[in-house]
């Protein structure tokens, strides 16, 4: 994330604003412990209540979680360059979460920042699917998640990108060129490792059937999508994953992989349901924050 | 730097001889990330920046960098304003700054891939070896040292090398 003592520069209208802006002292504030307290004890209610909200938490949660999952291949890459791919992903990832939160607290209006709801938001508070928190299993396993998810998001900031609300369009163009490369490298990966080895493939066939299940999440859609439709963030679901299952069959039959059927779905993440992962994940990624509020480096 | 009144086109000159953190062969205004300045009456300075990448944490150190030069000319006030819209694009570092970072070892980005489907398997052309001028390269990974950099290896010098990454 961004350095952590940052404090929101709330604008009445920066939520329409093109761009999403710096306070002019760098937006650096000394000793803001009082909003990091008042952040802890969270805030409790409906989703309904302040849907754009709810929907840049979703879309924030889902690349600060799988930053975080990425940057644990960290020193642990199988080869030199995709221990420093996993990190350039991994940043891009968090730094498109940085700014999606970022909007998300000025939008909430309640005086957190981008810093604020990554580090003092409880696991119940989290929106991000579940696919994104689950542990990097093999190397092969974090490939293909990946591509799932960065085929997925690829398609969906095409979407944002052209959307009626300025700030979160700026951040979608941006993202768009980030998540080309992003997509590029797991889709490679797919490819390599399922037409490889008879190990590798093996294991990349288990890895689908594994993750296949946290695929319908990605295009749930609920009270939320529909009250955001109506602020001008309109994404059309059903062709979403229409566009999605053309790019994925495509990759994992050059893969010589086949498409999964008859897998029982799992979802609950875009209500704060969650498996047990998140809680050990964020309890890590949330650790210094909390142990020192307001800390600045 | 001159003394005088900070104008205009001297906070411009002076940010010019600002050098990006990460590539210090060229400057943050040939980088293409100084999108505009403005210097009030009372020598407030405004800089509006964009980030090369959404996490590019060399943001932070460019801020203050900014900061410092513009001070030291004469600013009395610094503001560093962060815009996404439109988003930064390799296609905006202009031909003197790509001979420069040729001459510092990266080669310079092509152009930089507009909308459209993408390619995910594509023969890419390979890029010249800043060092030996080559054509015999190939790419090693699309991510580098920098969020902006890939790496590509030439067989004629067998130098590793950086590419700046078409963005």
């Amino acid at each position: 994330m961004s350095e952590p003592t940052s404090a929101p520069n709330a604008r009445p209208d920066a939520g329409d604003a093109g761009d999403v802006e710096d306070g002019e002292a760098g937006g650096i504030a000394a000793g803001d412990a009082t909003t990091r307290e008042r952040s802890v004890a969270g805030v409790r209610r409906k989703p309904e209540q302040d849907p754009l909200f709810e929907y840049l938490l979703r879309l924030g949660d889902d690349r600060l979680v799988l930053g975080h999952r990425l940057s644990e291949w960290c020193g642990h890459g199988p080869i030199l360059e995709e221990d420093i791919a996993t990190a350039n992903v991994a940043l891009d990832l968090v730094g498109q979460a940085a700014q999606l939160l970022k909007l998300a607290g000025v939008v909430e209006g309640k005086d957190r920042d981008e810093d604020a709801l990554a580090y003092f938001r409880e696991g119940v508070e989290y929106r991000n699917c579940l696919m994104v928190e689950q542990p990097n299993g093999d190397f092969g396993y974090t490939m293909l998640r990946q591509f799932l998810f960065d085929a997925h998001s690829l398609l969906l900031w095409e979407v944002l990108a052209t959307g009626q609300h300025p700030a979160l369009a700026a951040i979608a163009a941006k993202a768009i060129k980030e998540t080309r490369y992003h997509v590029r490298h797991s889709s490679e990966w797919v490819i390599r490792l399922g037409d490889g080895t008879g190990e590798s493939h093996a294991r990349v066939a288990r890895s689908l059937l594994e993750l296949w299940r946290f695929t319908d999440e990605l295009f749930e859609r609920d009270a939320v999508d529909d009250a955001v439709a109506k602020l001008g963030v309109v994404v059309d679901t059903a062709g979403l994953r229409s566009r999605w299952d053309t790019m994925v069959e495509d990759v994992l039959t050059r893969a010589t992989l086949a498409v999964p059927t008859g897998i029982a779905m799992q979802s609950g993440g875009r209500r704060g349901r969650h498996t047990e992962h998140l809680g050990h994940l964020l309890a890590t990624m949330q650790i210094v924050a909390r142990s020192h509020p307001g800390a600045r480096w | 730097m001159a003394a005088g009144p900070l104008t205009r086109e001297r906070a411009m000159a002076v940010l010019d001889t600002v050098p990006d953190p990460e590539v210090p062969a060229i400057s943050v205004v040939e980088l293409g990330i100084v999108r505009d300045v403005e210097v009030a009456a009372d020598a407030t300075t405004t800089v509006t920046i964009t980030p090369t990448y959404s996490g590019c944490p060399a943001m932070f150190e460019i801020e203050k960098d900014v900061r410092t030069a513009l001070e030291a000319a004469g600013a009395s006030r610094v503001v560093v304003r962060t815009v996404l819209s439109p988003a930064w694009t390799t296609d905006w570092i202009q031909p003197e700054a790509r001979e420069k970072l040729r001459a510092y070892g990266i080669a310079p980005p092509g152009p930089a891939e507009s909308g459209g489907l993408v390619t995910l398997t594509r023969a890419r052309s390979p890029v010249a070896c800043p060092f030996c001028g080559s054509s015999d390269t190939r790419l090693q990974s699309e991510f580098g040292s920098t969020a902006c950099k890939a790496i590509h290896v030439c067989h004629s010098c067998r130098q590793p090398f950086d590419e700046f990454k078409a963005h």
